[in-house]
């Protein structure tokens, strides 16, 4: 077997995307299907970050009319107050739009993305699958698509708002006053500047979290995974010592991560204070005088620059805007990390879906055929019959196999399979017979063309497998693996799943072959029992025949039954065995077995060692032999 | 603490956590509550600098305060005015960044001792309890899920503190300002709670329906990667794809469905919000310029600036049952393992193995505990110092039950188990299980050297008794042959030896005790025969270690001195190879599915 990759972490903390603004476009193309949605969006965030905030610069003019004192005219103030509703309403509504379209566009693009990548799975080669933990393939669906969603849904609205309001933020307080502008200025670079630094230095320290909390993670895992060694070693203390020491060491730099992922709220809050303060402290410095009074800087340069003065009412407006701009910039800084983050998720997405799929050169089709005077026909009939349909020529469906100097590799360097060559006649039984590692299961994985060989050649009825279409080829084959896997549903649909049309009867019948009957008739529900998590709630053994009714009812021409009862111990595998011979009757079938008694009866047996074929025969012949399969029937030497 | 009052007696198990944290856990909020506090000064004094300074008045907010600094003109007071809410502002920095690392402190400590608790606990676990729960459950519990609980505490400390004070603090300050106008606040606050509970209510199904169709959505794509070669090898590729289509489809709707009453959450706030504040707007403005009205434009913005305060701390406080809401499922995963009861405790005890006598009297034992549903009936044995005894039998038929009984991975339901003639509950564990070493069927090496794991067996083991128990385990030669001999890293989980030299290596590894009992459970399964009955011809030599064989292949117990067949639980027969042969079907019938006659003929 290719080796599996090693165990998986969380993502927590996590890669930054490599190309955040090629995935972010990419992304977008997503919401092409929602172009009135976006453009909506679009404008209700401009709308609603325009409303919102000339609604607070309206507070000047507030502020003048009741300047006036007891003869303020209330009635425009009414009238300013109707307006200030006014646009509070448009941005109250555009809010609500954005939220709610957002959440339709959002939701469709993941449900589109998820459809991509599940129909990409399913065309990609095994080797894809081999060499991942499902914890890894897992996480495309959960953590990444968990990351995507969250970025459409509210990281990029909240950006683009953020954007948006501090640029009329600014533009208004230009009308307002210009010192105050400078002050706010130098607040963005304040905030700029310190964000900056904590982030790094957060990063850095998250790093060394990641790594030490991977570490305990893995301690746990570990320790969870062999907790029965533990215990029967009593090495209970030991293992206590041994975490402590991880432990304490990821709380040190845990402690100093969060600090600074911590300190940031508090600072940004308080720089917007600090500022707020000079501000209003300036401002009223520089504030023309009320009549009657003198200014505040009589006598400095201040005086003689009108320009530089601030109304009191300008002043009162702009106060409202500081936290505006420090709050935006902050927020601005964080989403655009948590964007970056969110994007690496698509990232890992989309290189899924750019994965090339499964290679399929073959135009070599399976048809149904019938005999009409001594010729072949193609129909639509059921007839039993099948044959290749090669352009126009039909080749009678046979199940003849033949490998000829075949070398295969899992890397291209570790040769799994050298120079193995064999033929298997229609209706043959043929055996493999080797230890773990020996190249058994890749044999039959090259069959089905689950890999592809790299050197010699197989062909099917004389065919090349290159030039039958995978699906063709697979559908010819029946397989009956080591590892059951059924899946939720009735039994009765696990049957099924060998042949989608079969009707009741016939999955019924298919059972009957296999054996199975017998024990499905006596579940609590019969064949509508539902299987539950990988068929948890049957034996193995029960599994095992469910599987093989699957294979009886896809009724293939070939059979492969790669190590169909080593999990199965030997005096239940008799019980089986009845099924399992009423299945191979009349087809070809390639049987793999840790077990001799199970290939004992086969037309010809292979055995393999390190990837070559060392004896071939039918059981007679190659006990006379005296080899390596007489030493392993009698028990002299073992597989492994 | 405070926490255990608020949120009832599921935190009882949590309460521990705090110690050696209890100065930063109390500090948090101290410091937070002062940080709120100068803040919340800020609009105050901004009121005084705009009324005072600003517009000249003679009555300003804080006026018994400020009166008091020693300013002499206009310019002074201004200066003063603003340097005080420059001061303000630096204070509240200051504790503000102390507050984040007290919470950082507490926090991280609060995890650090709860992983630790939840690992210590989880070692104190028996075989039985180890069965109730999936290892990756277990590792989710002490990652995972005391990940969010450390999140939550901190939260607790910061937020669940900052916002009520902060709504409080605020409210008194518009309130002194101005009374009638703050009854404002009084008609918002229900405003703002009303949809916000409403929506969790009726969001709670929803959200609840959302999350099962996407873990049922999930578990199908579990199930389907699984499955891949089975999907693959009957081409139901495309009737997959239309599968996940509908379920995709569905949890599309159901995903909106739940999401979209949140999307009228924020805009009712603001809505709220902005209300307000033209309210007071209006009736503020109107007072202001009422003849008999003393509300001068600096206090009415402030109040103004309080009553968004308000507010916004009134909708994070609405947040805070759905923020809990979330922890609890990981604190109900975690209170699990704390409150599983321990099945098997080391009894306090001097006694020792002496022999590797065992005796078996009248044992029945099941797994569920239940003595309808037994595991092991009326099991009698008796087993002399030395002997090697083969147990044979099907999958499921008890074999790996009946030796786990020996060094008391699983306690009796009845009768006794009795090693060197005492039963083996009068032995501490420790001295019970360094005198029966056991090799498990799924055995585990772990990370470090081989060396370091053959150390498990024995803390003081020197290199020459470590290479001498390899020796008779037959993984001398091949460690001896990797480039870094003994000190050879075995990769997480031992994954960088083979299978047959991992279970050489375990046995190796339990020889280390130098047991009086040493059982190997299928030990050898990935062992060539040829090693095998080497690593038979060792042990043997090992004369007065009692060995007891669970094997699938019969020419690994043949030459035992007694043989076990077992049979639903039961011990159908005990006898010799030839014996059995001859008398039991069972041994018969497996014997010659491995083992033709024709093939001995």
């Amino acid at each position: 077997m290719p080796p599996r990759g090693g165990s998986f972490n969380s993502k927590m903390g996590g890669k930054r995307a490599e190309k955040p603004l090629k995935t972010l476009l990419r992304l977008f193309r997503y919401f092409k299907n929602c172009t009135g949605i976006l453009i909506v969006s679009i404008i209700s965030i401009l709308a609603y970050s325009a409303a919102s905030n000339y609604a607070v610069l309206m507070t000047k003019k507030l502020v003048e009319v009741l300047e006036a004192g007891i003869g303020a005219d209330m009635a425009k103030y009414a009238a300013l107050l109707i307006g200030m509703a006014i646009l509070y309403a448009i941005a109250v509504v555009t809010n609500f739009l954005l939220n709610r379209l957002m959440l339709s566009c959002s939701a469709r693009v993941m449900c589109a993305l998820r459809k991509e990548m599940f129909e990409k799975m399913q065309s990609l080669p095994i080797s894809f699958f081999d060499g991942r933990t499902h914890g890894e393939l897992m996480s495309y669906y959960t953590n990444d698509t968990e990351a995507v969603n969250e970025l459409l849904h509210h990281s990029i609205t909240q950006m683009l708002i953020s954007i948006s309001s501090l640029v009329f933020v600014f533009g208004l307080m230009a009308s307002l006053s210009i010192p105050v502008v400078f002050i706010m200025i130098c607040m963005g670079v304040t905030v700029f500047y310190v964000m900056r630094g904590v982030t790094r230095k957060s990063r850095r320290n998250f790093k060394k979290q990641q790594f030490e909390l991977a570490a305990v993670n893995g301690y746990i895992e570990e320790m969870m995974e062999g907790q029965k060694v533990v215990k029967v070693f009593t090495h209970e203390d030991k293992a206590k010592a041994g975490f402590k020491v991880h432990n304490d060491e990821l709380c040190k730099v845990a402690t100093d991560a969060n600090t600074y992922a911590s300190i940031v709220g508090p600072l940004m809050n308080n720089i917007s204070h600090i500022f707020y303060a000079i501000t209003c402290t300036v401002g009223v410095l520089l504030a023309a005088p009320v009549p009657g009074e003198e200014f505040l800087l009589e006598n400095t340069w201040f005086a003689s620059h009108q320009a530089f003065l601030v109304e009191g009412s300008a002043l009162i407006a702009s106060l409202q805007f500081v936290r505006q701009v420090s709050n935006r910039i902050s927020q601005i800084s964080q989403q655009f990390n948590s964007i970056l983050l969110a994007l690496a998720g698509a990232e890992r997405i989309f290189a899924l879906i750019d994965m090339p799929a499964e290679v399929d050169e073959g135009t070599v089709t399976l048809v149904r055929v019938e005999h009409q005077n001594g010729k072949l026909r193609e129909t639509d009939r059921r007839t039993g019959y099948w044959a290749w349909k090669r352009g126009d020529e039909l080749i009678p469906m046979r199940g003849e196999v033949v490998f000829t100097d075949v070398d295969f590799s899992y890397d291209g360097k570790k040769q799994v399979l050298s120079d193995v060559s064999l033929y298997a006649h229609p209706g043959q039984k043929i055996a493999f017979v080797g230890s773990t590692g020996a190249g058994k299961t890749t044999i039959t994985n090259l069959i089905n063309r689950f890999y592809d060989i790299a050197d010699g050649t197989i062909t099917y009825d004389g065919i090349p497998v290159r030039e039958i279409k995978k699906s063709a080829l697979r559908s010819s084959l029946g397989m009956v693996l080591q590892d059951t896997h059924l899946f939720s549903g009735t039994v009765m649909d696990n049957i099924r799943y060998g042949r989608l049309d079969a009707t009741d009867e016939e999955c019924i019948k298919a059972a009957k072959i296999a054996n199975a009957d017998f024990f499905i008739s006596h579940l609590p529900e019969g064949y509508q029992t539902q299987l539950v998590a990988d068929g948890a709630n049957l034996s193995q053994g029960q599994r095992q025949l469910i599987a093989i009714a699957r294979a009886a009812v896809s009724d293939p021409p070939v059979l492969i039954l790669d190590e169909a009862t080593s999990s199965i111990d030997t005096r239940t595998e008799k019980h089986i065995e009845k099924g399992m011979d009423a299945l191979m009757h009349g087809r070809t079938v390639f049987v793999i077995a840790h077990r001799l008694s199970t290939v004992r009866n086969s037309d010809c047996i292979m055995v393999l060692e390190n990837g070559r074929i060392i004896e071939r025969g039918d059981h007679d012949a190659l006990l006379k032999e005296r080899g390596k399969y007489y030493e392993l029937c009698t028990g002299t030497s073992e597989l492994s | 603490m405070e926490k255990k009052m608020k949120k009832g007696p599921g935190l009882k198990h949590l309460k521990p956590c705090v110690r050696g944290y209890v100065t930063p856990s109390v500090m948090t909020p101290v410091l937070i509550v002062f940080e709120v506090a100068l803040e919340i000064l800020i609009p105050l004094l901004m009121a005084a600098l705009v009324d005072g300074g600003l517009y000249r008045l003679d009555e300003f907010q804080l006026q018994g305060v400020i009166s008091r600094l020693p300013y002499s003109n206009n310019l002074q007071f201004v200066l003063w005015v603003g340097g005080l809410m420059v001061l303000a502002s630096l204070l509240s920095l200051l504790c503000g960044a102390l507050a984040a690392r007290t919470s950082a402190v507490a926090s991280m400590g609060f995890a650090k001792n709860l992983r630790e608790r939840i690992f210590d606990k989880i070692l104190q676990f028996s075989f039985r309890n180890t069965d109730r729960f999936q290892t990756s459950s277990l590792v989710i519990r002490a990652t995972t899920d005391v990940n969010n609980l450390q999140n939550t505490y901190q939260m607790f400390l910061r937020m669940m503190f900052r916002a009520p004070i902060m709504m409080v603090l605020a409210a008194i300050m518009a309130f002194r300002i101005n009374v009638r106008l703050s009854y404002i606040f009084v008609i918002a606050l229900p405003l703002v709670l009303t949809p916000m509970l409403l929506f969790m209510f009726i969001g709670r199904k929803r959200f609840k329906m959302m999350f099962k169709k996407m873990d049922t959505m999930n578990s199908a794509v579990q199930e389907n990667l699984i499955g891949m070669r089975v999907v693959k090898s009957f081409v139901r590729g495309s009737y997959e794809n239309g599968k996940f289509r509908d379920s995709a489809d569905d949890l599309m709707r159901t995903q909106i469905y739940a999401q979209k009453l949140f999307s009228f959450a924020n805009p009712i706030q603001l809505g709220v919000m902005w209300g307000a504040t033209i309210l007071l707007w209006l009736f503020g403005g109107r007072m202001s310029v009422s003849p008999d009205g003393n509300l001068p434009i600096g206090e009415l913005t402030a109040l103004i600036g309080y009553s968004t305060q308000v507010i916004a701390s009134l909708q994070m406080v609405s947040m805070f049952p759905l923020m809990l809401s979330r922890m609890r499922a990981s604190l109900d995963r975690i209170n699990e393992v704390f409150e599983e009861q321990i099945d098997i405790e080391s009894p306090e005890s001097d006694l020792a193995v002496e022999t590797g006598e065992i005796e078996f009297d009248h044992v029945d034992f099941s797994y569920s505990g239940n003595p309808d549903v037994l595991n092991l009936k009326d099991i009698n044995l008796h087993i002399l110092p030395g002997q090697t005894v083969g147990v044979i039998g099907g999958t499921g038929e008890g074999k790996s039950t009946l030796v786990q009984m020996i060094p008391r991975l699983y306690d009796v339901l009845a009768g006794s188990v009795r090693v060197s003639g005492h039963d083996v509950r009068e032995y501490s564990l420790k001295a019970l299980r360094d005198g029966v070493s056991m090799v498990l069927q799924k055995n585990m090496l772990f990370s470090g050297s081989i060396r370091e794991n053959m150390r498990w067996g024995d803390p003081d083991a020197t290199d020459e008794e470590i290479r001498e128990a390899c020796k008779i385990a037959c993984a001398d030669g091949f460690v001896s042959a990797f480039p870094d001999g003994y000190n050879t890293d075995l990769g997480q989980g031992g994954c960088n030896v083979s299978g047959g030299q991992k279970q050489r290596l375990c046995i190796a590894r339990a020889l280390l005790k130098k047991p009086k009992i040493l059982i190997l459970d299928d030990s050898t399964s990935a062992v060539d025969t040829a090693t095998e009955a080497k690593i038979r011809d060792g042990l043997s030599s090992l004369h007065d270690m009692t060995k007891i064989v669970i094997a699938q292949r019969i020419t690994s117990v043949m030459d035992a001195d007694q043989i076990i067949v077992m049979e639903h639980g039961r011990i159908s027969d005990v006898g010799r190879h030839a014996e059995l042969l001859l008398r039991s079907e069972i041994y018969r019938e497996v014997y010659e599915s491995q083992v033709r006659e024709e093939v001995n003929a």
